[in-house]
C-alpha cells in the first residue's frame, strides 16, 4: 500500500557492498584511489544500523498502543531514553552515509535535491497517516458518548472545525498524539543540506555548531508553534543534535571515537549510568521504591524533558550506544542469524515500516477499545502487528529486488545512466 | 446482640449498600498515604470538625443541574460523615470547567481565606493537557499552588486525571500525571492516583469504561467509588488511630 505510493528505500547499496569482507576490500581500493578526501566515508552496509533501527521501529509501535501489557518490555521503562533516540540517531547516520557520498560525487545541488525529495516523501506519508487518524477519531467521536468523560471529550472538538484543523495539519502544526516523529524528521532533512556541506569539510565545526543550536534552543525556549496551542512535541532545534551526531559518526566520527569507546573506564561509566537510570525509572513504576530518588536528586534531574531532548536522555542513549558498539562489532556473526533477519529487514525499509507501525498502533488501539481487550488480546495484537511489519518489509524487499533487476537491464543498455545509485 | 445487628443493618442502609463499596474496592497499594495529613488530624482532634475544599475542573463534577450532588466531592462528604461520627465534616467544592492550573492558582487565595480548610483536594491536569499547557509550566504552577496552600496551614491531596481509554489516542496525559506524582512527593503532599485506580477498575472489570452511554448510572457509581476511596485515603493518612 505504502510502497505503491512510490517511496524509495532510504538505503540502497549496490549488492556487492552488502557482504562484509568484499565491501571492506573494495572500500580500501576506493579510498586509495580517491584523491585524499577531507573525511572518509565508510563503504560497507552496516547491518547493525538496520538491526537496531528495525528493533526501534517495533518498540515505537508497541509504545504507541497506550494500554498494552507488552509495553512493559520496551526500553523506555528501564532508562531515560527510548526508541525515538535510536531511530533519530540511526536516521542521521544513514542520511550522512547516503547523501554524503552523493554530495561528494555529484555535488551540492544534486544531493540537496535528493534530500529535499526525501523530505517531500515523508511529508506525503505524514498526511496519509493523518487521514487515517482523522477517520478513526471521527468514528470514535460519532459513536462514543459518556457523561463521565464530558471534560475529556472536549479534545474531539477539533472535528467541529475541519477547515482549520486540516489546514493546520497540512502546515504540520496540528499533530495528533503519536504523529510527532515524521514532522521532526521532515524539518531535520530540510536543514540537512547545509549541515552536510559543513560536515564533509569541517566535521568538528559542524558538531559544535549543532551543539550551540541545541543550547540556544534550550536557553531561549526556541521551538516551532503547534496548533491549537503549545509547541512541537519533539523540538527540532534540540533533536537535531542527535541527528547531526549520528551523521558525524557516519562520516568518520565513529572511527575517531573508537579508542575512546574501547576504554574500560568509558565502559564502567556507561554501565554505572545505565544502572542509575534504571534505578530512577523503577521509582516511576513502583511507589514503594520512591526512597531511591531523594528530594535533592529529584530537584536536580526532574523534569526529564523529552521535548527538548533532555541531556540525561542524550547521555543515556550515548551510554547504550557505547555498550552496544563494544559488544556488537561490525562483523558480529549474530547479524547473519536467521532469527535477526526480520528486524534487519524492517530496519532496511524504515519509512514504510514506521508509517505502517503508526497505522497498526491506531488500529490495534481501536480494536482494544472497541472490544475491551484484556492482556491476552493486547499481547495478540502486539504480536500480530510485528508480524505484519515483518511481512510488509519482506514484500517491499521483494519488490525492490524485482525492480532492481529491471533497472540493471536498463542500466546496461543505457550505459550506466543510473550510476551513483538512488537513495 | 439484637441491638448490634440492627445498628449494623442501619449502617449498611446508610451506606447505600455496603456491597457497592466492596465492588469497587481499591488495593491499598494504590492508595498513597506515605505522608501524614497532620492538619486534618489536628482539626478533627481539637475542634471535632473537618473542613475540606475541593478545587477542580470538569471531571470533578457531572453534567446536568444535579450533577454536583452525585459527584465525588459530595460523595466524599457523605463517606467521611459515616467514617468520622462526631466530627462535623464540610466539603466545599470550587469546581468550574475549562480552568487551567494557573487560573486555579489565581483563585486560590480567596478560597483559602473563605473556607479556612484543613485540607485542600486539588484536581488538576486534564484541562492543562487539553489546552496544551507545557508539563514544565504545569509543574511550576502546581508547585506554587501547593506551597500557597501549605502556607495557609492546610494539607494537600493532589488528584490526577481520569482514566479515559477512548480519548487516550488524542490526549496523552501521562506526562501530566508524572508531574503530579513528583510535585506531591516533593512537597510532602498526597497523591490520589485516580488514573491508576480507574485503570485498575477497568482491568478488573468493575466498570466498563469503554462503554458508550448517555445514562448517568455508571458515571455516578464511579464518582461514588472515588469519593469512598478518597475518604479511606484521608482517614488513613490522618493516622487517627494511634
Amino acid at each position: 500500500m505504502i510502497g505503491g505510493l512510490g517511496f524509495t528505500s532510504l538505503l540502497r547499496w549496490p549488492e556487492a557492498f552488502a557482504n562484509g569482507k568484499a565491501a571492506r576490500l573494495r572500500a580500501a581500493a576506493v579510498s586509495a584511489a580517491a584523491a585524499a578526501p577531507e573525511v572518509t566515508l565508510p563503504s560497507g552496509r552496516d547491518l547493525r544500523l538496520d538491526l537496531f533501527r528495525g528493533i526501534a521501529l517495533w518498540l515505537i509501535f508497541l509504545d504507541h498502543i497506550p494500554e498494552n501489557v507488552v509495553n512493559w518490555f520496551t526500553i523506555r521503562n528501564y532508562g531515560f531514553s527510548d526508541a525515538t533516540e535510536i531511530f533519530i540517531f540511526i536516521s542521521g547516520y544513514t542520511a550522512a552515509f547516503v547523501y554524503g557520498r552523493a554530495m561528494r560525487e555529484r555535488g551540492f545541488i544534486v544531493s540537496s535535491a535528493r534530500i529535499l525529495r526525501r523530505a517531500w516523501q515523508i511529508y506525503v506519508a505524514h498526511i496519509f497517516l493523518f487521514t487515517i487518524f482523522m477517520a478513526e477519531i471521527a468514528y470514535v467521536a460519532a459513536t462514543f458518548d459518556n457523561p463521565l468523560y464530558a471534560e475529556e471529550m472536549n479534545i474531539l472538538g477539533f472535528l467541529k472545525q475541519p477547515d482549520v484543523t486540516i489546514y493546520q495539519a497540512l502546515l504540520l502544526k496540528f499533530k495528533p498524539v503519536n504523529m510527532d516523529v515524521l514532522p521532526l524528521y521532515i524539518v531535520l532533512l530540510l536543514l540537512f543540506p547545509p549541515m552536510l556541506f559543513v560536515l564533509l569539510r569541517q566535521p568538528a565545526l559542524a558538531l559544535i555548531g549543532s551543539a550551540i543550536v541545541y543550547l540556544l534552543a534550550l536557553h531561549y525556549d526556541i521551538n516551532i508553534p503547534a496548533y491549537p496551542n503549545g509547541v512541537w512535541f519533539f523540538n527540532p532545534f534540540a533533536w537535531q543534535l542527535l541527528f547531526v551526531f549520528g551523521a558525524w559518526c557516519a562520516i568518520g566520527g565513529a572511527q575517531r571515537l573508537g579508542a575512546f569507546l574501547r576504554s574500560p573506564i568509558v565502559l564502567a561509566i556507561a554501565i554505572a549510568y545505565l544502572l542509575f537510570s534504571l534505578d530512577v525509572t523503577l521509582t516511576w513504576h513502583f511507589d514503594s521504591l520512591s526512597f531511591l530518588v531523594p528530594n535533592w536528586l529529584g530537584e536536580l534531574i526532574y523534569p526529564i524533558d523529552k521535548t527538548n531532548l533532555d541531556v540525561l536522555r542524550f547521555a543515556h542513549f550515548l551510554a547504550l550506544a557505547a555498550i552496544t558498539v563494544r559488544f556488537v562489532p561490525y562483523d558480529w556473526p549474530g547479524l547473519k542469524w536467521p532469527i535477526l533477519q526480520p528486524a534487519i529487514r524492517c530496519g532496511q525499509h524504515s519509512l514504510e515500516i514506521f508509517c505502517l507501525g503508526v497505522f497498526l498502533a491506531f488500529a490495534g488501539q481501536f480494536i482494544i477499545s472497541q472490544w475491551s481487550g484484556g492482556p491476552l488480546v493486547q499481547a495478540a495484537i502486539s504480536l500480530a502487528g510485528i508480524l505484519i511489519m515483518i511481512a510488509t518489509a519482506t514484500l517491499i524487499s521483494w519488490y525492490k529486488t524485482m525492480e532492481g533487476r529491471t533497472q540493471q537491464k536498463r542500466a546496461q543498455t543505457a550505459e550506466g545512466a543510473l550510476a551513483g545509485g538512488e537513495t | 446482640m439484637k441491638f448490634i445487628i440492627a445498628l449494623l443493618a442501619a449502617l449498611a442502609l446508610a451506606n447505600g449498600g455496603a456491597a457497592a463499596a466492596e465492588e469497587c474496592a481499591v488495593p491499598p497499594s494504590l492508595i498513597d498515604s506515605d505522608n501524614a495529613l497532620t492538619r486534618v488530624a489536628q482539626q478533627i482532634k481539637q475542634q471535632r470538625r473537618l473542613d475540606i475544599s475541593v478545587i477542580g475542573t470538569g471531571s470533578s463534577t457531572l453534567p446536568g443541574p444535579d450533577g454536583a450532588q452525585f459527584a465525588y466531592p459530595a460523595r466524599l462528604e457523605a463517606a467521611l460523615k459515616q467514617q468520622l461520627p462526631g466530627t462535623a465534616v464540610k466539603v466545599t467544592a470550587h469546581v468550574a470547567s475549562r480552568q487551567t492550573t494557573a487560573q486555579m492558582v489565581a483563585a486560590l487565595q480567596n478560597i483559602l481565606a473563605d473556607d479556612k480548610p484543613a485540607l485542600v483536594i486539588w484536581q488538576a491536569g486534564t484541562f492543562d493537557a487539553l489546552s496544551g499547557v507545557e508539563p514544565d509550566t504545569f509543574s511550576a504552577n502546581l508547585a506554587t499552588g501547593v506551597a500557597a496552600i501549605n502556607a495557609a496551614s492546610a494539607d494537600v491531596v493532589l488528584l490526577d486525571m481520569q482514566y479515559s481509554p477512548h480519548t487516550a489516542a488524542v490526549l496523552d496525559v501521562t506526562a501530566y500525571a508524572d508531574v503530579m506524582r513528583w510535585v506531591a512527593q516533593e512537597h510532602g503532599a498526597l497523591l490520589f492516583d485516580r488514573l491508576a485506580i480507574m485503570r485498575h477498575w477497568s482491568e478488573e472489570g468493575v466498570f466498563d469504561l469503554y462503554a458508550a452511554t448517555k445514562k448517568y448510572d455508571m458515571a455516578r457509581k464511579v464518582h461514588d467509588c472515588i469519593g469512598r476511596a478518597l475518604a479511606f485515603q484521608i482517614v488513613n493518612a490522618a493516622r487517627l488511630t494511634p
